[in-house]
Formats: structure tokens, C-alpha cells, sequence
């Protein structure tokens, strides 16, 4: 998937998830900073002076997303305000469900990004078509029939790569895959667990070489699991494998207490590496061929505990990328108290019309066929194609 | 399928069968000792567990400390992690397991680890008993009533979440066409019939410790007109709710195909289905005694329906953790096992929705296999376990003469008397000639082992 150097261009694109989990506090992240009320709310986590990064008149970036400020400088970042859903749901679990499903109202086992696969490839035929950096699929990311990699670190991916006595490591690998031959059922209840076997092992395979084929000038921090994971997404990318989707996480974001002190080295960690990533897409030839999407799975209360702030709504999300039109979006929720909801901010932009924008502007995949329904894109958040 | 049988002894990979099913599976020395015992009196006895506070409680809770009332999923699920893994009363954890998906509360919404494992002994406690008590006890659990939104239930504005699931998802069920035998109007008679049953929190009893709920019921928010319900009229309450609903033919059949899909096959047999529903009507709902018309049905014992269900994660995990024997204590590596199940894509306390997991094949994509694969095989790498001492000394006591495929079936039998496909079979004991003779031969039997483990094969029960 390299780029054809096109530029802007009507090409389908790949899509780079970072999952902010433990739901990030949006008022601390892009602050008010001229709000009366912001600092009434938060005696003790309000953010001034030098503390924020003043984006406009209104609002400032924490101090410490600085690389975010120069991504956003050169137009090439959306911050999306006020982003949630209908009737909020502040539990971890729930929420993380409803974004990653798509579905607020109902509990869905079906992910939209694994059925956003499921569009891109319908025969699974690339067993690397999406990649989860991480262990364990994200709800996001499955559907029926089909494979998703889960990987925690390329270099080590696949079968037997943690055992302590590996030195018989190829013999066994050489049987197995002998043995993950769907060639016919012979025995077993289905085919499928012989295919699912076949993809496992090709994919292994695949992505374990990648970071073979790798080269870049730009050095992640080895100390940033985050960083360690956008690396990865790039080693993927540039080993032409055919990915599209690449989901990553980082937290936690749970801030309860010692928010200031945890919030701010989150935000270091995530800014420093999405920075790096981005030197990387463009040295990889691929900035022209990503978004990155940014999301959590809620904001927080407006008014903190003392040590931190406790679960809230609504909130914020970034789309990066050569392909995206930079900039704020959407209007900034108001902080007063008629306008509040049970204590957090009210959503103004339904999620969903950010997944269509992302579905059908930049991914070509039908939306409606996704998420069940016709959102509005928004298309504000597209680069004018040259 | 055609099977290549493992152990000569049709009794011992009978028994074998026995114990993956009504348990999480046994040792080759565990599976003797209950041979010794016989086959019927191991029903009986995996029937009949003594429900109580196990001995080694005040170990648990002095190992997890967080987990004595435990705050969240997290903090509860060594618990369960270290009876599954340990417990000598097999089926109290695995009907447990099997209630805790079909009467699903999960974390998704219930964060409140207290609470969790509240549930999960409630099914210990009644779960083989009458489905009557169980769902009665399900309905008054304070759980289950935030779970599913009856604390706002009221009487002038019945909420029928828990109407709805408890006929959709907990006793009658419907077809594939979404259909049930019940009405939308039945459903808003079962929700009104619950109005004011809800649930309030207690006390705490440690300073930020979780809020212990506790059954309320408000006879001033209770709906006191009549209501017909599956076409009786009456003043119905829950508890006159949970009566009617647990005669309707449609609920004996419902549980009975439940508990076949979860206990014998993927894919129910109409026919068997409809004698365990008989078995069920006949003994007025008792579970116990639907699962021994099956584990004594001739339809269980036969080989056509061995190795066909796929293991659910927390089969896998606590199965091989059970071969490995290794568990003797409630340390980090006991509930680490329950990280691996949900790995797999089975979070334990956690299940996805209110219809729990959907069983079968949808276990297994691409990477919950790489997990599953390599959680055996690094489990059973593990020579000073001593169950796996005594899988490496049942094979060198099987003599240095064997052949290739005598090989691979003394190592099969030394699992916990499993069998293979043809397929699979021919390739292991290709594998087995192609080592060397001068290979250690406890590295030999550990390989053959983690080949084992690695198999499609293993992935069945």
C-alpha cells in the first residue's frame, strides 16, 4: 500500500485507531481557559498561566500535548468538541462497548470496525487486513468470520515465541502448520477452526517479517508502550502487507486522583509518540494515505474531587492526517449549569457521524451498511483534494 | 468422526469424556481414582456437591486481600480463578460457569465485584436444584434487578427490561425468527408483576469499600391490579410470575436445550432436547436431574458426540491448568489464569451482554487461537508441575519399545486419556518417528505434549 505520491488524492485510505482508555478528561485536555466557570469547577485542577497552550481566544492545548500544537499548527489535525452520545453511559465497560460498536441503545456483540473489515475484505482473504496492537480483540474490532491479529510485539509474534525452552521451536512450528491444512473437514466439526489455523499461522508469519523490511530515521521512545505500538503500526505499514486498520490503546486515563501529576505524563507519552508516528508516515511515504482517529469513552465530571475528576460525558476526539482538514470543530459545550448534564458537559456531535465521515470519506466503505443507518458525515473534516 | 482410540480401556476414555463435560477435566490419576469409584457413582457424586464455605476460604482471602469485598471485576475474579482451577467439586464451578452466561450480570454495567460473586455462589448454591428457586432467587438478587433496570420499575411506569429478558433470555426463549411463545403483552403483565421489586446498597463494611446491595421490596410502587400472564388473570406478583412462567412447556424446553448445548453438543439434538424438556417437566424443573438423565443417556456416552464442542476459554485455561496440577496456592499465577481466559475473548464476571457469550465456534478467530495455543503449551512446558511429572512418568513407564504411533498414544493417554483424529494422529506420529531416539526423553514427551495441545483436536471437549 505505498503511496502513489498522489498527495491528496480520491484513494481509499488506512486508518490508525489510538484508543485513549479510562475516559480522558476533555476540560484538561482542551481547556476553557477563558472560562470563569472552568476555574470555579476545578479549585484545585483548574489549568492556567503556563500550564496550557492557547489555541485561540477560547481554548488551549494541556501544556504538555506541545507536539500536538504543531501538528495542529500546520492544519493537519481536527479536534472534534463536544463528541458523545445519547443518554450517557459512565461506566468503563458500557461506554468503551457503545463506541466500539456503534450502538448506544442496544448491547451488540458486533464491532464496527471489524465489520468495516468485513467490507474491505468479505472473503478474508488477508489475515491481516486489520492488526490490534495488544492483547485480547477489542470489542471494536470483532465480527463473525473475521481475522483480526492481535499482536503484543511483532518480533516476538506467533506460536511459541514465550516459551522458555524454545529451542524446539521449529519443529513444532513445521508440524502445525502440516497439521492447519484446510484441505478438507476429515474429522472435525467444521473447516473453519482448520482456516482460522491457516490464518493465524500466514499472518504469523507476516508480521513477523515486517519489521525486517523496515528502515526509518525516526527513533520512538523505548520507554513509551504507545510510541512502541505506533513503531509497530509503521513497521506494518511498510511492509505493504495490505493492513488497513490498525488499532492501538493507551492509558490509563482513569483519573481519579493525582490527576495532574497521570494526566499530564499521558499526554506527554501520547503527543510525543503521535508526533514521532507522523515523522514516520511521512518518511514510510504513507502520510498521504492515513488518518489517524483519536477517541475515549467519555469525558469527565466538569467539577473535579479534589484530586482528580470522576467519571463524566461527553468529550473530545482528534482525526489526523494529510487527508483531514485541521482544525476545531464543533462548538465547545457550554459550562453552565442550565446547560450541564447531571454534571458534564452535553454532547453536541453524535459519534456516529464522525465513524460515517471516517467510513465513507476516507475508508470508502458504505456507512449506512456499518452502523446500521444513515449518519452525517462530516465533511468539514476532509482536505479539499487537489 | 472417526477417532484413533487413545486408551484401550473404553471406561477410562468414557470416564475421561465424563469429567471434560461435567467438569473442566481430570488427570490420568484423578481419572482412575473415579473408575475405582465407577461411573454411575461418579454422577452421582459430581451431582451432589456439599454447597458451604470451602476449607481453604480463609487462605484465599488472606492470598487476594483486594478481593474480599472485592470493589470491581477485577479485584473479584481470583476468586472464581482459584475454584475453577482447584476446586474438587467440578460441576458446583461448572454449572456456576454455565448459569453465569445464560443468567448473565455482567461488569459491562454491574462494576461491583461484591456483587458479582454474590451471583456466581447463588448458582453454586441452587444452580442444580429447581429452576423455580433459581429464578425466584435470580429476580430477587439485587444484582440482577440494577443489572436490568428494575429499580426503575414503578407502578405508574413499569420499565420491562426484566420482564422481557426474563422470558426472552431466561426460561422460554424464542425461535430463530425472534419469535417466543409469550406476547408483547405477556412481556408488560411479567413487567408489571415486578414492579417495586428493586434492590437498595447497605452499608459498606470497609471505609471505601463497596456498598453490599440488598433485595428490596416497596408494596407502595407494586401494580395491584390484575394482570394476565401466559393466560392467567390474577393479582400477580414476581414470585406468582416466576410460578406461572417456570410450567410453560416453551421454558422446559428452553433450559433443557440450554443445558444440552452447554453440556454435549454445539447443536442440539431436537430429539434428545425433548426428552431432557420431559425429564425437566416430570421432576418439576430440577436440574439435577435433567443432567443426569443426560450424563447417563446412551446419546452422552457415544462416541459421535466427543471431541465435537468447542471449549470455551475458561474450559481451555482451567482444564489445562487442571493437567498441569500446579496450583496449590492463590498467588498472582492462579489468577492470572483468569487474564488468559479473557485473552481467549472470555472476560469472567464481564460477559459481553445480557445473553452472555455465544458458545460454539465463535470462540476461536485468529488470534484468540494464538492465545489458546500458546497458554497450553507454555503451561505444560512446566516438567516440575506435578501434573505434568506424572504425564512424563506414565509415558517412560510405558516402555522404551514403543512404536511411533504407540508413542503419541501413551502421551495422549498421559493428558487426561484424550484421542485425536485420524489426520491429526498420522501427523503426530510422523512427528514422533522423525525424533530422534537419542533425544532427552523428557523433552521428547514435553514436545509431543505442546503438539498435542496445539492440535484442533485439543480445542474440542
Amino acid at each position: 500500500m505505498a503511496s502513489n505520491g498522489n498527495g491528496s488524492n480520491g484513494r481509499a485510505k488506512n486508518l490508525v485507531v489510538i484508543q485513549l482508555s479510562g475516559g480522558n478528561d476533555y476540560l484538561n485536555t482542551v481547556v476553557p481557559y477563558q472560562d470563569g466557570l472552568y476555574y470555579d469547577y476545578r479549585p484545585v485542577m483548574g489549568l492556567s498561566g503556563n500550564k496550557v497552550i492557547p489555541l485561540d481566544e477560547r481554548v488551549a492545548f494541556n501544556s504538555h500535548m506541545g507536539p500536538f500544537k504543531r501538528l495542529f499548527d500546520a492544519g493537519k489535525m481536527a479536534v472534534i468538541m463536544g463528541i458523545g452520545y445519547p443518554e450517557p453511559n459512565r461506566s468503563h465497560f458500557r461506554s468503551m462497548d457503545i463506541w466500539h460498536t456503534a450502538e448506544p441503545e442496544i448491547a451488540s456483540s458486533e464491532g464496527w470496525l471489524g465489520k468495516t473489515t468485513k467490507a474491505i475484505d468479505p472473503e478474508g482473504k488477508n489475515p491481516v487486513t486489520a492488526v490490534n496492537f495488544g492483547r485480547g480483540l477489542p470489542r471494536a474490532l470483532a465480527y463473525p468470520g473475521v481475522s483480526v491479529a492481535s499482536v503484543g510485539a511483532l518480533e516476538s509474534y506467533g506460536l511459541y515465541t514465550g516459551l522458555a525452552g524454545a529451542s524446539n521451536r521449529d519443529a513444532l512450528l513445521d508440524t502445525v502448520s502440516r497439521i492447519y491444512q484446510p484441505m478438507s473437514q476429515e474429522g472435525f466439526p467444521s473447516l473453519q477452526i482448520l482456516q482460522t489455523g491457516r490464518g493465524m499461522l500466514d499472518g504469523a508469519d507476516l508480521l513477523r517479517s515486517a519489521p525486517d523490511a523496515y528502515s526509518s530515521n525516526v527513533e520512538y521512545n523505548a520507554d513509551n508502550p504507545i510510541a512502541q505500538s505506533l513503531k509497530g503500526v509503521a513497521q506494518v505499514m511498510s511492509a505493504d502487507l495490505g493492513t488497513r486498520i490498525f488499532y492501538t490503546q493507551h492509558g490509563s486515563f482513569d483519573t481519579h486522583t493525582n490527576e495532574l501529576v497521570n494526566h499530564a505524563k499521558l499526554w506527554d507519552e501520547v503527543s510525543e509518540a503521535v508526533e514521532c508516528f507522523w515523522a514516520d508516515l511521512a518518511e514510510q511515504g504513507q502520510a498521504d494515505d492515513t488518518v489517524i482517529w483519536m477517541f475515549s469513552e467519555f469525558g469527565r465530571r466538569i467539577e473535579d474531587n479534589g484530586a482528580g475528576t470522576d467519571h463524566g460525558s461527553g468529550g473530545v476526539a482528534f482525526m489526523i492526517g494529510n487527508p483531514v482538514k485541521g482544525g476545531l470543530h464543533g462548538e465547545y459545550p457550554s459550562l453552565d449549569p442550565a446547560d450541564q448534564l447531571e454534571g458534564d458537559v452535553h454532547y453536541n456531535t453524535d459519534y456516529r457521524d464522525a465513524y460515517a465521515t471516517i467510513l465513507d470519506e476516507f475508508l470508502h466503505v458504505d456507512s449506512e451498511w456499518v452502523l446500521k443507518k444513515k449518519f452525517n458525515p462530516m465533511t468539514e473534516l476532509v482536505a479539499s483534494r487537489a | 468422526m472417526t477417532t484413533t482410540t487413545a486408551a484401550t480401556d473404553t471406561d477410562t476414555a468414557l470416564m475421561a469424556h465424563l469429567l471434560r463435560r461435567a467438569g473442566f477435566g481430570a488427570t490420568r490419576n484423578q481419572i482412575d481414582h473415579y473408575l475405582e469409584k465407577g461411573y454411575e457413582a461418579t454422577v452421582e457424586e459430581l451431582l451432589n456437591p456439599e454447597y458451604g464455605e470451602p476449607e481453604d476460604q480463609d487462605l484465599l482471602d488472606r492470598y487476594f486481600i483486594a478481593s474480599t469485598e472485592a470493589r470491581s471485576v477485577g479485584h473479584a475474579d481470583p476468586q472464581w480463578s482459584w475454584r475453577m482451577a482447584t476446586s474438587p467439586k467440578q460441576l458446583e464451578e461448572k454449572i456456576a460457569l454455565f448459569w453465569h452466561s445464560l443468567l448473565a450480570v455482567g461488569g459491562i454495567k454491574l462494576d461491583h465485584g461484591m456483587e458479582m460473586l454474590t451471583e456466581i455462589d447463588l448458582f453454586r448454591r441452587v444452580g442444580l436444584g429447581k429452576f423455580r428457586t433459581l429464578l425466584l432467587e435470580i429476580s430477587r438478587n439485587p444484582g440482577m434487578m440494577y443489572w436490568l433496570d428494575n429499580q426503575n420499575s414503578h407502578k405508574d411506569a413499569p420499565n420491562e427490561n426484566y420482564g422481557r429478558e426474563l422470558l426472552e433470555l431466561f426460561s422460554m426463549g424464542i425461535d430463530q425468527n425472534g419469535e417466543g411463545a409469550y406476547t408483547e403483552d405477556d412481556v408488560k403483565a411479567a413487567a408489571r408483576a415486578f414492579t417495586g421489586w428493586a434492590s437498595k446498597p447497605t452499608m459498606p463494611p470497609f471505609f471505601l469499600g463497596p456498598f453490599p446491595m440488598e433485595f428490596r421490596f416497596d408494596p407502595e410502587d407494586h401494580d395491584e391490579r390484575d394482570k394476565t400472564l401466559l393466560g392467567e388473570t390474577g393479582n400477580w406478583n414476581g414470585d406468582d410470575a416466576v410460578n406461572i412462567i417456570v410450567q410453560q412447556p416453551a421454558t422446559a424446553e428452553f433450559i433443557s436445550r440450554r443445558l444440552y448445548q452447554f453440556f454435549v453438543a454445539d447443536e442440539p439434538d431436537q430429539q434428545e432436547v425433548r426428552k431432557l424438556a420431559d425429564v425437566f417437566t416430570e421432576n418439576d424443573g430440577e436440574i439435577r436431574a435433567v443432567l443426569r438423565a443426560i450424563f447417563n443417556s446412551e446419546h452422552f456416552k457415544s462416541e459421535e458426540i466427543r471431541f465435537r464442542k468447542v471449549k470455551s476459554p475458561a474450559e481451555l485455561v482451567y482444564g489445562t491448568a487442571r493437567l498441569t496440577d500446579r496450583f496449590d496456592l492463590p498467588d498472582m499465577d492462579t489468577s492470572q489464569l483468569a487474564n488468559y481466559a479473557m485473552f481467549m475473548g472470555q472476560h469472567l464476571l464481564n460477559p459481553p451482554s445480557v445473553e452472555g457469550w455465544h458458545e460454539g465456534e465463535e470462540w476461536i478467530d485468529s488470534g484468540a487461537l494464538v492465545e489458546r495455543i500458546n497458554f497450553a503449551s507454555s503451561q505444560l512446558e512446566r516438567t516440575d508441575a506435578p501434573g505434568v511429572e506424572q504425564m512424563l512418568e506414565r509415558v517412560r513407564s510405558a516402555g522404551d519399545s514403543l512404536s511411533p504411533r504407540e508413542y503419541v498414544n501413551a502421551c495422549l493417554d498421559a493428558m487426561g486419556a484424550i484421542q485425536l483424529s485420524d489426520r491429526t494422529m498420522n501427523i503426530l506420529t510422523e512427528h514422533a518417528a522423525g525424533q530422534s531416539i537419542h533425544q532427552d526423553q523428557r523433552n521428547r514427551a514435553t514436545e509431543m505434549f505442546q503438539l498435542i495441545a496445539s492440535t484442533p483436536d485439543y480445542q474440542y471437549c
